[in-house]
């Protein structure tokens, strides 16, 4: 079989840059093959290679003292925590396949990122989503675009939804957003976190020479072709057409049986290395392995199950075909290998053998297509330090004041409007289509500030001898843990230091509110273009505020994803860090939901109802700017740490001392949206809302929090985002204490009003409104299903 | 009590019934599917998932599987089996429960509490369940859709055979209760013999206060209850 040239033309097409191909002849000593350029184009690609970003991912914080595995060091990151169990977790990206074909895009993202958390060792318990689309309401005229939104917001949403509901987990929490620059370039971020004992962490060394190299799962195929390479570059519709075969096709029922499988055959021992085949496939998976254990490894490509007739070397190195593992099995063992996989009827082939040489080498019926150097092209790949340069559009931003803008006139028909925008409206039409507690954990469902999920023995993996079977292990100390995923990309576009901080902040003060202590972080970087200084600038300094929200609440990043070149023809996403945080409850007790419980108890603000020293009184790229005004613009509200961790700290105690009834955050749309949430968010059943209503006075408590050194605005203090602010419950006998207690701690507490009746009443510098609780609840938890009618 | 949990490729809800019985004090056992017997076992459930990735349709593969004959024997000897989701759709599809499962009417895969009023308490599946008491139970599916021609729906109330109906907290069959079109609201049947048993919602999932609600346990304390009566008679 003859292969193409290899041309200058043909080493562009490949996405590797004259220099890139001068350093990759060094490495080799000589030209390259066909399969190798393939090999070298999608090992260097910024998906797998981080080259524009391992400068700056530097700079997170990724060490601490629970961190049993670290950012980079494998295919997800491992945190102690407590008992000798270790939680492995990880999000990943998944824009560009879902912008093509939104079903599919969607289904393999999920199902990558549970190969990636098994591939550990660990069983993956429960997934998170992070999804953000262009408009899905507005006006007629824009129909079509609107049209073509909801497509994508449809076929991703139930994309998630058949991979994680088929495979058994429960995709606990998420968030959804929309925005217009994302619209042509949807974001589908996806989380998965597993349970394992210590001693249970497996490694993705091809560790042993002469142990044996096994493919598992389902025979390769032509789909999928150099996905790695397509995430890395700009998506237009020429690279859309031309990359429909870069999409691959899932199959949750294949990875199930994959799982359960590796997760056997991990107890019985025999495995001394094992590595799932995402991006890149067989050449990530092979040259990854050989690296990290210092080997060489030595594949022969006939033996590779194939689904299509007459694969070329290049094709089959190259395919990123689904639900595939290679295993590295201890010589002498393979027959429990064989054993365990014809157990589960899965297809199974000894492909290759691990070697001494250092070298990964291809064969092809015999004749050797790729000899490659692993470590080099694993871990040497070029860097690049890109040059940065301030946007423009930022000085527009900081000049805005409120000054051209009146007052609001009309909060009434303000609160319906933003319980209804899509971004901040209940997302039940999403959740409701996952499986969101199977696995018998889920003890806090989607639609509070986090979900928690309680880990019992079940939830690891199996032990040596016991097989499939976990009744008998011995007792395992139960644990809760919280998660929640968040980021707002429009405090990142105005501000992408500011904005970043915020992100990391409100995700620790979502796990706070649950009664959570945060213990890691994965991030999932989605940013536009590197070689445009501009948007490399966004990606700057929204890593320097990253790194320094993480410091300061001590949480580690333990591993995360770069999607870069995310921008359509119109031009870049608002830069978008998504921000998945896990947290520790440390007794089932301490487990607090948003909403109100019961009438008479009384409602505290934690924190300042206002930001005095923020002129836009929190109002810059607020929810209630964009919505009422039309306007995405201001500085976002300011970010400092150490008051966000002292409130955290403080409404953890609050919570501990059991006198904290609900807590909920107060993010998008102010502390008017935060107040209605917590009257509606509690839903009982199909079609069985628990509403509970509320009396509020603002600025009548003469703590002076209120009384700034001139009234605020209305719609600063109904609307406004400002920062560090929770809304709690506690009866009426325990709010003094309550008070007393904040402020010791160091925070003010502001008795606000009190729960009960079916309104909520409003009143304000010396005017009222009131709102009926079924009113608002219908705005909010119908707004998705309307739209998507 | 003992009690078969089968084990299909992709069960999914294997671990969690095996919980919930547990729970309750009893023995369970998985029994993988190609299996020919299910050993000593006094009950069988079959748990929820996506049996063989419910290829062609849901359950149509499972039926065929070495240890639905022997679940076939055992229900013929008069054993108590439950199917839950994917195992309802296998017991219609293996002939042991009348009707088919269906796509829900939304289109979509729905996962929410759902309210069940018992419609008859003199089963295997409901005697523990106290009159009047509407169980909270969650649901988890995509084809939950309960359909069956009028002779058959007629047959269904004559022998009365629906265990358990959608309906609201009140306790009402309402059409707003309905989550998934299922014809008569019916969320679980029995068969004539009213040894085998099949639902949708998910008992496994309501048998901790912690989890939401207690309710599912009812149902396999009926079982229980039934079997230990059995024994004693």
């Amino acid at each position: 079989m003859s292969e193409p040239a290899i041309t200058p033309a043909l080493v562009a097409q490949h996405g590797l840059t004259p220099e890139e191909y001068d350093r990759l002849q060094a490495i080799l000593g000589r030209p390259p093959s066909y399969t190798e350029l393939g090999i070298f184009s999608v090992m260097w690609s910024e998906h797998c290679s981080y080259k524009n970003t391992r400068p700056l991912l530097r700079t997170f914080p990724t060490r601490g003292r629970s961190v049993l595995v670290g950012a980079g060091e494998e295919n997800a990151g491992i945190l102690d925590i407590g008992d000798g169990l270790a939680i492995a977790f990880k999000i990943e990206s998944h824009n560009h396949p879902s912008a093509v074909e939104p079903f599919q895009g969607a289904a393999t993202g999920v199902g990558g990122i549970i190969r990636d958390i098994f591939t550990m060792g660990a069983r993956p318990v429960c997934a998170m989503d992070s999804l953000r689309f262009g408009p899905i309401t507005g006006s007629s005229a824009d129909e079509a675009r609107l049209a073509n939104n909801r497509r994508l917001f449809a076929g991703v949403v139930s994309g998630v939804a058949h991979y994680g509901n088929c495979f058994g987990i429960p995709t606990l929490a998420g968030e959804v957003g929309f925005d217009p620059s994302y619209e042509g370039n949807p974001l589908v971020n996806v989380f998965c976190l597993g349970v394992l004992r210590h001693e249970q962490i497996a490694r993705g060394a091809a560790q042993g020479l002469g142990n044996p190299v096994f493919y598992v799962g389902p025979a390769t195929g032509r789909d999928g072709l150099a996905g790695a390479a397509f995430a890395s570059q700009d998506l237009t519709e020429a690279s859309a057409q031309h990359q429909r075969g870069a999409v691959q096709v899932g199959d949750p029922f294949m990875e199930k049986l994959v799982c359960e499988a590796c997760l056997e055959l991990l107890a019985t021992g025999a495995v001394a290395g094992m590595q799932d085949m995402g991006a890149a496939g067989l050449t990530c998976s092979t040259c990854e392995t050989a690296a990290r254990a210092g080997t060489g490894i030595e594949i022969e490509l006939s033996k590779v199950p194939q689904r299509a007739p007459h694969m070329t070397p290049y094709e089959i190195m190259l395919s990123e075909s689904q639900e595939r593992m290679l295993v590295i099995v201890h010589q002498g063992r393979e027959e429990e290998v064989k054993r365990i996989f014809d157990k589960w009827d899965l297809p199974w082939a000894e492909i290759g053998v691990v070697t001494g040489t250092g070298r990964m080498v291809v064969k092809h019926q015999g004749r050797v297509v790729a000899d490659i150097p692993a470590k080099p092209i694993a871990t040497e790949s070029p860097v690049y330090e890109r040059e940065a340069r301030e946007p423009g559009y930022l000085a527009g931003v900081r000049a805005f004041t409120l000054a051209g803008l009146p007052d609001t006139t009309d909060p009434t028909a303000a609160l319906l409007h933003l319980l209804a925008w899509p971004t901040i409206a209940s997302k039940n039409w999403v959740y409701r289509q996952y499986d969101h507690m199977v696995r018998d954990g889920s003890v806090v469902c989607p639609g509070s500030d986090a979900a928690v999920i309680r880990l019992k023995a079940d939830a690891l993996p199996p032990r040596p001898a016991a097989g499939t079977e976990t009744g008998g292990a011995p007792p395992t100390v139960e644990k809760f843990l919280a998660l929640t995923v968040d980021c707002n990309g429009t405090y990142v576009y105005l501000d992408p230091y500011e904005g970043s901080k915020i992100a990391v902040t409100e995700a620790a003060r979502n796990l706070a509110c649950s009664g959570a202590t945060p213990v890691g972080v994965t991030d999932n970087l989605n940013f536009g273009n590197p070689h445009h200084p501009e948007l490399f600038w966004q990606l700057r300094e929204s890593v320097r505020g990253l790194a320094e929200a993480c410091r300061a609440f001590q949480t580690p990043v333990t591993g995360g994803n770069c999607s870069l070149y995310n921008q359509s023809p119109a031009g870049a996403i608002d830069p978008t860090p998504t921000i998945a945080m896990v947290g520790v409850i440390a007794r089932p007790e301490h487990i607090t939901t948003q909403w109100f419980k019961d009438p008479g108890d009384v409602i505290l603000l934690l924190g300042p109802a206002v930001d005095p020293a923020d002129p836009l009184g929190g109002l810059g790229g607020s929810a209630y700017l964009q919505v009422l005004h039309g306007q995405k613009t201001g500085r976002p509200p300011r970010c400092e740490l150490d008051q966000g961790r002292t409130l955290h700290e403080a409404l953890r105690s609050l919570i501990y001392g059991g006198a904290v009834k609900s807590a909920h955050d107060c993010s998008d749309g102010g502390l008017a949206v935060a107040l209605a949430e917590c009257c509606i968010s509690h839903q009982v059943a199909r079609e069985t809302p628990r509403l509970i209503g509320a009396a509020i006075e603002l600025g009548a408590d003469g703590s002076g929090t209120v009384a700034a050194p001139n009234p605020p605005r209305l719609d600063a203090l109904l609307f406004g985002e400002t920062q560090h602010r929770v809304l709690i419950t506690t009866t009426a006998l325990d709010a003094p204490k309550v008070r007393a207690q904040a402020k010791i701690l160091g925070v003010t507490a502001t008795e606000l009003g009190v729960v009960g009746g079916d309104q909520l009443r409003l009143r304000a510098q010396g005017q009222e409104w009131r709102w009926s609780v079924v009113e608002l609840h219908d705005r909010w938890w119908h707004a998705l299903a309307r739209a998507m009618a | 009590m003992r009690f078969a949990i089968l084990q299909f490729p992709a069960s999914n809800c294997d671990q969690d019934c095996l919980h919930a019985v547990r729970l309750l004090g009893h023995q369970a056992d998985y029994v993988w599917h190609k299996a020919t017997s299910l050993g000593d076992a006094d009950a069988v459930v079959i748990p929820g998932g996506f049996s063989y990735g419910d290829y062609l349709r849901c359950g149509a593969i499972a039926r065929f599987s070495p240890v639905m004959q022997a679940v076939q024997r055992f229900a013929d000897e008069g054993g108590l089996v439950l199917g839950i989701c994917n195992g309802f759709q296998i017991l219609c599809e293996a002939g042991l429960l009348p009707g088919a499962l269906i796509r829900n009417r939304s289109l979509q895969f729905r996962c929410e509490q759902v309210f069940l009023k018992t419609a008859a308490h003199d089963a295997p599946f409901t005697e523990a369940i106290p009159p009047d008491h509407v169980l909270r139970i969650p649901i988890a599916h995509g084809e939950g859709c309960y359909f069956a021609d009028e002779p058959t729906l007629a047959a269904l109330e004559t022998h009365r055979q629906i265990l358990w109906q959608y309906c609201d907290a009140g306790g009402a069959v309402t059409e707003a209760a309905n989550p998934n079109g299922s014809l008569r609201n019916i969320a679980g049947i029995c068969n004539q013999a009213r040894n085998v048993a099949g639902l949708m919602p998910h008992p496994d999932r309501a048998s901790e206060t912690l989890l939401g609600s207690a309710d599912g346990r009812r149902i396999f304390e009926s079982m229980a209850q039934c079997w230990a009566r059995r024994r004693a008679a």
